[in-house]
């Protein structure tokens, strides 16, 4: 259901203003979303400003940094920091992004950081994914077969293979499942753009067997036809995927299998 | 998705803090239109139904409608159906499967945009 305003509990203040680094010149400031869940009260944003002079080039550098030096209490997930985990995915400058992969130098004027939009926060950047991968477990995100296994491989063709690329790719991150407002309003039943994605991965691979089963278990007014192609999806997503067109895929694969 | 939320959790921000993109304004626009043209459908049928009841019921209607306010909100409803129908066309080209590469579908957002301008002002100048 579309509602516009934040409930009451999770009304944003503004927060503490962090010292700035003594004798830096180049500092840039942050703003960053915080929430103790052990502190009772509403989320706040707090301002940090970060000595760039002696910081690594990326979101997520400033980020280990402030943590390190200036407020050990700021939490966020982060693993690999070079784009393949997944873990550091988060709102920055107004689009969901990983932090990891996201220059300092591709921002105008104060990094404004939030966590993923519209999900239950757990602690300051880290939101509660646990329904976006039942969701993404639902569309059986694994290879379906009846016939008999064959004695050394399942075997495809390299142009079958193709259909995989621009699919295959997906780190599960939720840049773009959190990106979308059709997701923001009706997340409990629309399935989203990631778990879409890999729907449709496993819908078009050559050797997957269940391809009718997969499509009647989205021939559903919400699942699917919740997506109006408002495309966030594909602008936000760190890897450049495009989950829009392969939901739009599935939309036709729906149409040409009724006629 | 608060109605899964478990505890005292907040929900995190989303239109609040969102940057519009060209993809999503000209989506939006497009749903905010047609319930517009729904307004405009309205008045068109009352301006016609009371033309055929009398002279004093459409010398009121056209009053209303002929005025500036009127003439204002005509004019942004034939702005609205240029842009809805753009718009459906968009949609049509993209239920296809095509145009949906990024790049593609914000040029088909500016076409849309700028295409739906132009009708206007020419319907305006040729009616």
């Amino acid at each position: 259901m579309v509602e516009l305003t934040l409930p009451k509990n999770s009304v944003i203040r503004t927060g503490k203003t962090w010292p700035k680094p003594a004798g830096a010149t180049n500092v840039r400031e942050f703003r960053i979303y915080r929430w103790d869940p052990d502190s009772g009260e509403t989320p706040r944003v707090d301002s940090y400003f970060v000595d760039l002079d002696t910081c690594g080039p990326m979101v997520l550098d400033a980020l280990i940094k402030i943590k390190n030096e200036i407020d050990p209490t700021l939490t966020f997930r982060r693993s690999c920091r070079e784009g393949i985990c997944g873990s550091c995915a988060m709102n920055i400058d107004g689009t969901n992004t990983l932090a990891c992969t996201r220059g300092m130098d591709e921002i105008r004027g104060v990094v404004k950081i939030y966590p993923l939009p519209h999900m239950p926060v757990v602690k300051d950047l880290v939101p509660d994914l646990t329904h976006f991968y039942a969701q993404h477990a639902s569309v059986m995100p694994w290879l379906e077969t009846e016939t008999n296994e064959p004695v050394k491989e399942w075997r495809q063709s390299p142009e079958d293979r193709r259909k995989l690329d621009g699919l295959y790719e997906c780190i599960m991150c939720a840049s773009c499942s959190t990106a979308c407002p059709s997701y923001w309003w009706n997340g409990d039943k629309y399935l989203g753009p990631a778990a879409l994605l890999h729907a449709y991965r496993w819908i078009i691979d050559s050797r997957d067997e269940a391809t009718g089963d997969r499509l009647d278990q989205l021939e559903d007014p919400f699942k699917l036809y919740r997506c109006h192609t408002i495309m966030n999806c594909t602008k936000t997503c760190p890897k450049g995927l495009n989950p829009a067109k392969a939901i739009a895929e599935i939309k036709k694969m729906m149409v040409e299998r009724a006629i | 998705m608060a109605h899964f939320n478990r505890g005292n959790r907040p929900l995190s921000p989303h239109i609040q803090i969102y940057r519009p993109q060209i993809t999503s304004v000209t989506s939006i626009l497009t749903r905010v239109t047609g319930n517009a043209l729904i307004v405009a459908t309205i008045l068109i049928v009352w301006w016609f139904l009371a033309a055929a009841k009398g002279p004093e019921a459409f010398a009121r209607a056209d009053w209303v409608l002929t005025s500036w306010f009127g003439n204002l909100v005509l004019f942004l409803s034939l702005w609205a159906l240029w842009y809805h129908t753009l718009a459906g066309i968009r949609h049509l080209i993209w239920d296809t499967g095509r145009g949906l590469e990024l790049k593609t579908a914000e040029m088909l957002g500016w076409a849309v945009i700028g295409g739906s301008a132009v009708l206007t002002v020419l319907t305006v100048l040729v009616v």
